[in-house]
């Protein structure tokens, strides 16, 4: 954490104000996540983002759900469509933003973009881009917390894609073999890149193929934000209490392509244009106008208010700076290393001079 | 799969689905049917129309890994394949590398020819340990019983802000490897007939195709088919320095020498194509007659293809040298997302330029 990247506590969601019934913030926090995501998909074609961009749009329900269960304190491992996640998190707009620039001021100074979105003081783990590649982390994580006797949860999330991979697998059978404290959220939005779920899996219920590793398993309707939140909030007090891990199934959609680019030709726009109906801010938004808790003149609010986060995090991203090119090889080895005390001594002996 | 006609004009007769392998020989392999005149192909197309014709040469041939078939190939190389070869045969995979790959060595020894595409070099380390434990060892396990005639293709390389876990060229820690063969196709007529060679191959073949190569276009002569995996080749002939690249670097290395032309300096271009075995009589033979050698490679310094490449020369032609072998290679960092870091971490026209420069000063 870099003083000019301050930490943006959950509380301060644009559009939440305190008082607010909880669902307000649900909806908050997943306009923020859609409207942000928006901002990078025309920010990418403006080239100020580059690299491969994965927009969460049409999932924002899983992670606003599934998060609105967890304690500040409490670990999130996430995939390459995590810019959610990290706001979720609560992780800032800009530190996000900047780091989506690949600026310096960016949450991992510009050494990640995109997909390795991390920062420690928010135990956001990641952005990982090897698909599968976090799930034994986050059993490292539990197992650390077991280990020192705290009580914290690690929630880790990854597509159903995954679940074809052996890191899936072999995390799940040690995480319950050890009963260590860990939610696994399988974010089944049925594709992995062109692939459909029925292409991929011979047991396409996926709760019924977690549980064959004998651990609590169930599904949620993943665009309806308050059961992935009450299921979420079961499963993580029953990992609290001791019991060992969970798997929470989502039934989510991706509406856009896999990246910025995709032909889409492994799918039909009539699906797509199905599970839009079912767009999980429309439905919380159209309950909460149905039963009186929210007027119209309160979304426009929270609008604006979303809006002004965004348009912060964007202005911040342009005006901050490049790393400084002197710097390429920071990070590589802890500063403490004597790797690096020795690094001139070894380069003189290279050029033959004394150092 | 039935028996079906032999879409070759060489034999035209009827060909089984599983045929037995044919016994390892020396005689030329099986030549992709070559177009009637010359045609304008990207580096992508010379890659598909190389697996087309390979398919129809030989029914034993199938493409296997994640959406190759109906997504097109996540670099579009196999688009249409399905269409025109059927699912069986364009095969589409879970993400399930150690998987398929296993599988892809396991129907080498049922008799097939397989290829197997891993999307990128970064997702084959999932798969390393069948690479490695595996389809390279077979065959000194077994005492010779057991041969793997496996052909792998994956993406490999940098420059387009993938950050650290999509843009490492891992090529030369595989030639690491004894039991495989590696190669790097960096022209056209080389995208398309590598192919054909590594599948007529007894052993496994490791193909990098550089992803910053896709798009690159040029000509494909007519009559271009199968070409060796032995040997490497002069792209540019020269007298004062030899630079020695492959793959990926090969355009900005061409430049270099060009930069350097105009600056009355006459550079040799050596492109390894083989990294494992590497052709130690071309790499030998251009430095003896020029006397310096620079070896570009995208591959972090430590341990890399150069540093091997390097070696050699200085094992072997030492007292041929009028300077330090010097390497231009990749910064030893994981690789960065920031376009400016980046390239900085990455070799450059300059950076080639400036070592040739230095050798041909004599290394000071
Ligand atoms: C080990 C590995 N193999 C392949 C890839 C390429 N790849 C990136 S995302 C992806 C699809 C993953 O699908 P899923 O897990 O369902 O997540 P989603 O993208 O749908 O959120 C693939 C194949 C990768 N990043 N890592
Ligand atoms: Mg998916």
């Amino acid at each position: 954490m870099t003083a000019d990247t301050p930490t943006q506590a959950p509380a301060s969601t644009p559009g939440f104000r305190d008082g607010d019934p909880p669902e307000v913030r649900l909806l908050a926090q997943m306009l923020l996540v859609r409207r942000f995501e928006e901002r990078c998909v025309e920010l990418y074609s403006a080239g100020s983002i580059r690299g491969f961009l994965h927009v969460y749009v049409g999932e924002e329900a899983v992670a606003t759900g599934v998060m609105s269960a967890l304690e500040p304190d409490d670990a999130v491992v996430a995939t390459y469509r995590e810019h959610g996640h990290a706001l979720l998190k609560g992780m800032s707009a800009r530190a996000v933003m900047a780091e989506m620039y690949g600026k310096v001021t960016g949450c991992a100074r510009g050494r990640g973009g995109s997909m390795h979105l991390f920062e420690a003081a928010t135990r956001f783990y990641g952005g990982n881009a090897i698909v599968g590649g976090g799930l034994p982390l986050a059993i490292g994580l539990a197992l650390a917390d077991r280990l020192a006797g705290r009580d914290r949860v690690t929630a880790c999330f990854f597509g159903e894609g995954a679940m074809a991979e052996g890191e899936f697998h072999e995390s799940v059978n040690l995480a319950a073999l050890w009963r260590l404290p860990v939610l696994f959220v399988c974010e089944n939005n049925l594709y992995a890149m062109g692939t459909a779920l029925a292409r991929s899996e011979s047991e396409t219920n996926l709760a019924v193929k977690a549980a064959a590793y004998e651990l609590p398993a169930w599904s949620v309707d993943g665009m309806d934000v308050l059961a992935v939140a009450e299921a979420a909030d079961r499963a993580v007090q029953a990992i609290r209490a001791g019991g060992g891990p969970h798997f929470l199934e989502a039934r989510t959609f991706r509406f856009r392509a896999h990246s910025m680019f995709d032909p889409e030709r492994y799918r039909e726009k009539a699906e797509v244009e199905q599970w839009k109906q079912r767009d999980p801010i429309e439905l919380l938004r159209g309950r909460l106008v149905g039963q009186g808790t929210l007027a119209e003149a309160d979304l426009a609010v929270m609008e604006a208010e979303v809006a002004a986060v965004v348009d912060d995090a964007a202005a911040f991203a342009e005006e901050s700076p490049l790393e400084d090119l002197a710097d390429l090889e920071l990070y590589v080895h802890d500063p403490a290393s004597s790797v690096l005390r020795r690094a001139p001594l070894l380069a003189a002996a290279r050029e033959g001079v004394a150092p | 799969m039935s028996a079906r006609r032999s879409p070759t004009a060489r034999s035209g007769a009827r060909a089984t689905a599983v045929a037995p392998p044919p016994p390892p020989d020396d005689a030329a392999p099986t030549s992709p049917e070559p177009e009637a005149g010359p045609r304008t192909l990207t580096y992508r197309e010379a890659c598909r129309e190389g697996i087309r014709a390979a398919m129809l040469a030989d029914e034993r041939v199938f493409l296997m890994g994640e959406d190759v078939g109906m997504y097109g190939g996540c670099f579009g190389v196999s688009m249409g394949l399905l269409e025109q070869f059927g699912p069986e045969r364009i095969r589409d995979t879970p993400l399930s590398e150690s998987a398929f790959v296993g599988a892809g060595i396991g129907a080498a020894l049922g008799g097939m020819r397989p290829i197997v595409e891993i999307m990128t070099v970064n997702f084959s380390l999932l798969a390393l340990d069948q690479i490695m434990n595996t389809a390279a060892a077979l065959q000194h396990m077994s005492g010779g019983q057991f041969h793997v005639p496996l052909v792998i293709r994956m993406t490999t390389g940098a420059g387009r802000q993938l950050a650290a876990q999509h843009s490492h060229s891992l090529e030369g820690w595989y030639g690491h490897i004894p039991g495989i063969r590696i190669v790097a196709p960096a022209t056209i007529p080389d995208a398309y007939g590598m192919l054909a060679t590594a599948l007529a191959d007894p052993d496994p073949v490791l193909v990098f195709e550089h992803g910053g190569l896709y798009n690159a276009s040029g000509e494909l002569p007519a009559g271009a088919g199968a070409v060796d995996l032995d040997t490497a080749a002069v792209r540019r002939p020269g007298t004062d320095l030899t630079l020695i690249t492959y793959g990926g670097t090969l355009p900005m290395v061409l430049e270099a020498a060009e930069r350097l032309a105009a600056a009355g300096v006459d550079a040799e271009v050596l492109d390894l194509r083989t990294l494992r075995p590497l052709d130690d009589v071309a790499i030998l033979g251009s430095v003896r007659r020029t006397h310096r050698a620079v070896v570009v490679d995208e591959g972090w310094r430590t341990g890399s293809l150069s540093a091997e490449v390097a070696a050699r020369i200085t094992e072997h032609a030492f007292y041929d040298l009028d300077a330090p072998v010097a390497r231009v290679c990749s910064a030893e960092v994981p690789m960065p997302y920031a376009r400016h870091l980046e390239l900085a971490a990455l070799p450059t026209l300059e950076g080639v330029v400036a070592a040739a420069e230095r050798v041909l000063r004599g290394g000071a």
